[in-house]
């Protein structure tokens, strides 16, 4: 199958091709440098800039306390959590579907990660317990979908559910254990490499990796046909259920990784505060960055940028003293008013329900 | 009967999709308490006139009229406002409800709604029109056959009164004993007056039922016959009668070994498949719709798989379960539905070509960007992909270069055989020869080529054999000097001497 070494094969030689020249105007279209960097940034990429670029302002010019380095990195920690959530959640809805359970993956991480850590005395067992538990949550959801074909939304409302019966169960409702005189969730929380905090750096590991994924790899580009046109690709070999459960199960690792990051953060396995809602947040971010929720389309790039205009917005409010009520109207109006202009720049029709 | 009045008229209709005229100056006279067949090959605008008629349409130019008087439709509640039912080839049924609400949806808001009321004049109609013994009133939309599932669609329509009804190939889905019921359905309503319009494709049918017949070819109008004074042969000849002169014929590629064989394929599409091709073979498949040549296309592709027989490529006998499969076995599939089946159309030129070799542009899984670009540059080139750039989207060209993609796609697989499922629909004049230029190449390179193509022109002029397939079956292979449309339509229609 490989088309090096069958070049001589049947494709079309140039020999016998007697057609005339295709018409001449279509072979050369002339952009100016200008446009060409804009569209490899990106509209989306560069209106989100600019909206952070706006709210940087606003807010730097009323207090300027917002560009100190130690604000930034209170920004930089309270987007770490669900910028990894945002980030797996990307590739679900590249891929065509939705995962909402990742809250309650990540919650469950955290109380197995601190249980195990309090009973071993080992950090590696806490966090490799707690991605396995998470991979394992990933796989169910996989399965789930693939092989009761359930829909994604409704697979994984169930599993939001469940896991987060689970995370209760064994921790019958409370904190549990604790991290915080251990050295390495001490690091994760509070530790910083170069001056970056821990916890910035396991947000820029995980991006990287997962934008190189789907940008560079056979992996990512078959997500994107899966989720752009699932019979295509299953026409065209593409084994789609294993792309499925794949991606079920690395987000449900990552969602674990998460979740270690809370309990390093707050010294305790916690079932639930620190990681309900983040799954809602990180759909937020997911489709503000320009993920399309039908699939086949989006990018870490402007997923991150999206979560870092979430978080510079929630911290300035809290700066300027804005009740966190307003900030709450904040996020939801900024997410209608950029999906209605990505909607209405795509020029679909009104009719019926959007796809 | 000739002196029946006019129900019906419709007069000089025009109608076109873009560039392409579905109708042209088309007649239709219905007449009350009789039966006109409406008759045509593939293509011949049956469809389009039918749509018009239940409003779904509005004519380009043509006058419509009922009872003499000219009627604009705005939509189907205004053809049905005007006594006229149109009945869907594949009705849409309510899942959920009774038999007897989804006869009488759209009409269950006038009244108050009792359910018991209801079901008794359901079962009154069903019986009145003898289809009691068919199907229950309480049964659920969901328990239906496709057969009982046509029968709720007819009941709509009688239950409304109409003067005027159309039946869309409606014994497509019905067995022999319902045929029966639904002809002296038919009868009723003729000696009732009302006007009765029936498309179908079955011969027998026709002259079982009808009274005249009206036959249209190439969104035209050829002419209405009497029943009494016509044949088979004449209405084969009126429906076929074309110019063969002005279509594309090709110069047959020296044949090499069998490279393809099906051995008595079957599964839930199609069944009994004897099938050889050869290298450097264009092997043509005609039929009508509904007559499987999709169907077998997917099941070689690997997208149904076979539940008895064997596929044998290059004398390996292959277990294909699934399109990886095909694909392993050197198999090459365009699919009838370009965009929804086969093209990533936010995706780039470049992306849609390299998707099923994507493996052997990489090392490890990274794609080497250089050699799909390679890849993307060299297609474009020889197959003439009119495209400002390798990254372009697909959903940004014209329906010939996206076609073009998707060979691009199969041919970088170097495959031993390809399978082109109606692979000049919906494209242009010169596009289409392209596409033919390519086929007659990729054959003397030695490549076994399936076509299946609705249009019988293009069969005949591309294909080295032809197999016709009818009802899921092969009803015949013709060779290319003995291949003619009148034999390979009679072929194609073969089910309704039996029916």
């Amino acid at each position: 199958m490989n088309i090096v070494t069958r070049k001589d094969t049947p494709v079309l030689s140039a020999q016998t091709d007697t057609r005339p020249p295709a018409p001449k105007e279509m072979e050369v279209e002339r952009v100016s440098t200008f446009r060409r960097v804009i569209t490899a940034i990106g509209v989306q990429n560069i209106s989100l800039i600019f909206a952070i670029v706006l709210v940087v302002a606003i807010i730097g010019i009323q207090n300027p306390l917002f560009f100190t380095v130690p604000n930034l990195k209170v920004i930089g920690t309270a987007i770490a959590i669900v910028g990894l959530l945002a980030v797996v959640q990307t590739i679900v809805i590249i891929l065509g579907a939705l995962d909402i359970s990742v809250g309650s993956i990540a919650g469950l991480a955290s109380v197995t990660s601190a249980m195990i850590f309090t009973s071993t005395s080992s950090a590696a067992m806490g966090v490799l317990g707690a991605v396995a538990i998470g991979v394992v949550c990933g796989l169910v959801n996989g399965c789930i979908i693939v092989f009761g074909r359930v829909n994604p939304v409704i697979a994984t409302l169930a599993t939001l559910a469940a896991f987060k019966g689970i995370a209760q169960l064994i921790s019958d409702g409370r904190a549990q254990g604790y991290t915080g005189a251990d050295p390495f969730f001490v690091f994760l929380a509070r530790g910083t490499l170069l001056g970056v905090p821990t916890l910035i750096l396991v947000l820029v590991l995980v991006a990287v990796l997962a934008h190189v994924v789907l940008r560079y790899t056979t992996i990512g580009r078959n997500i994107y046909a899966v989720g752009g046109n699932n019979i295509a690709s299953r026409l065209g070999g593409i084994n789609i259920n294993r792309y499925i459960i794949g991606v079920y199960m690395v987000t449900g690792a990552v969602a674990a990784i998460a979740g270690i990051l809370i309990t390093a953060r707050t010294g305790s396995g916690q079932p639930i505060s620190g990681s309900e809602g983040l799954e809602l947040q990180a759909i937020t971010a997911a489709a503000l960055g320009g993920a399309a929720l039908k699939g086949g389309k989006g990018a870490i790039a402007g997923t991150i940028l999206a979560v870092i205009l979430l978080g510079v917005l929630t911290n300035g409010m809290t700066l300027l003293g804005v009740n966190t009520f307003w900030q709450n109207v904040a996020q939801g109006t900024l997410l209608v008013v950029a999906v209605v202009i990505q909607q209405l720049r795509s020029g679909e029709r009104r009719i019926g329900i959007p796809g | 009967m000739t002196h029946e009045p006019i129900a019906l008229r419709a007069t000089g209709i025009t109608k076109s999709f873009g560039p392409v005229r579905a109708l042209r100056g088309v007649e239709l006279e219905l007449r009350s308490g009789e039966v006109t067949a409406l008759m045509g090959e593939n293509g011949a605008g049956k469809s389009t006139l039918l749509k018009i008629l239940n409003g779904d349409f509005r004519p380009d130019d043509g006058v419509l009229s009922i009872d003499g008087v000219p009627t604009v439709f705005g939509d189907p509640a205004d053809s049905r406002a005007a006594g006229l039912r149109v009945i869907a080839q594949e009705p849409e049924i309510i899942a959920a409800v009774s038999v007897a609400e989804n006869i009488f949806v759209g009409s269950l808001g006038s009244v108050a709604y009792n359910r018991k009321a209801l079901l008794r004049r359901t079962r009154d109609e069903l019986k009145r029109w003898g289809f009691d013994r068919t199907i229950r009133a309480e049964s659920l939309g969901s328990e239906l056959s496709p057969a009982q599932r046509q029968i709720v669609e007819i009941m709509r329509a009688v239950v409304s009164k109409p003067r005027i009804i159309c039946f869309d190939e409606p014994t497509s889905s019905l067995g022999d004993d319902e045929v029966t019921l639904l002809f002296a359905l038919i009868r009723q309503l003729q000696a009732e007056g009302i006007a009765v319009a029936y498309v179908s494709h079955r011969m027998g049918e026709i002259f079982k039922l009808a009274d005249r017949i009206t036959v249209l070819r190439d969104g035209s109008f050829v002419g209405t016959q009497l029943v009494a004074e016509t044949n088979h042969d004449e209405l084969v000849r009126m429906m076929v009668g074309r110019d063969l002169s002005q279509f594309f014929h090709r110069e047959p590629a020296p044949l090499g070994k069998t490279v393809l064989e099906l051995r008595n394929v079957g599964n839930d599409y199609v069944d009994g498949i004897d099938l050889t091709v050869r290298a450097g073979e264009v092997v043509g498949i005609a039929g009508l719709v509904g007559a499987g040549r999709s169907e077998l296309m997917k099941t070689i592709a690997g997208d149904y798989p076979i539940a008895s027989g064997e596929i044998v490529v290059d004398d390996h006998v292959w277990r294909i379960r699934q399109p990886a499969d095909s694909i392993r076995a050197g198999i090459g599939f365009a699919p009838e539905e370009r965009k929804a089946e086969a093209l990533l159309l936010q995706r780039s030129v470049r992306d849609n070509a390299a998707l099923v070799v994507l493996r052997s542009l990489s090392r490890w899984i990274f794609v080497s960007s250089r050699a799909e670009r390679a890849l993307a540059k060299t297609y474009i080139d020889r197959l003439r992909i009119r495209t400002p750039s390798a990254e372009q989207l697909v959903g940004n060209l014209s329906g010939g270069n996206q076609q073009k993609v998707v060979l691009a796609r199969w041919l970088a697989t170097a495959p031993k055989v390809l399978l082109l499922d109606e692979p000049t629909r919906g494209i242009d004049v010169g596009a289409k020869s392209e596409i033919y230029a390519i086929i007659d190449e990729l054959a003397h390179q030695g490549v076994a080529v399936i076509v299946v193509s609705s249009e019988l022109p293009e069969v005949l002029g591309v294909s080295d054999r032809i197999y016709v397939m009818a009802a899921g079956r092969i009803s015949g292979e013709l060779t290319r000097s003995e291949a003619s449309e009148e034999r390979i339509l009679a072929l194609a229609m073969d089910e309704d001497v039996a029916a």
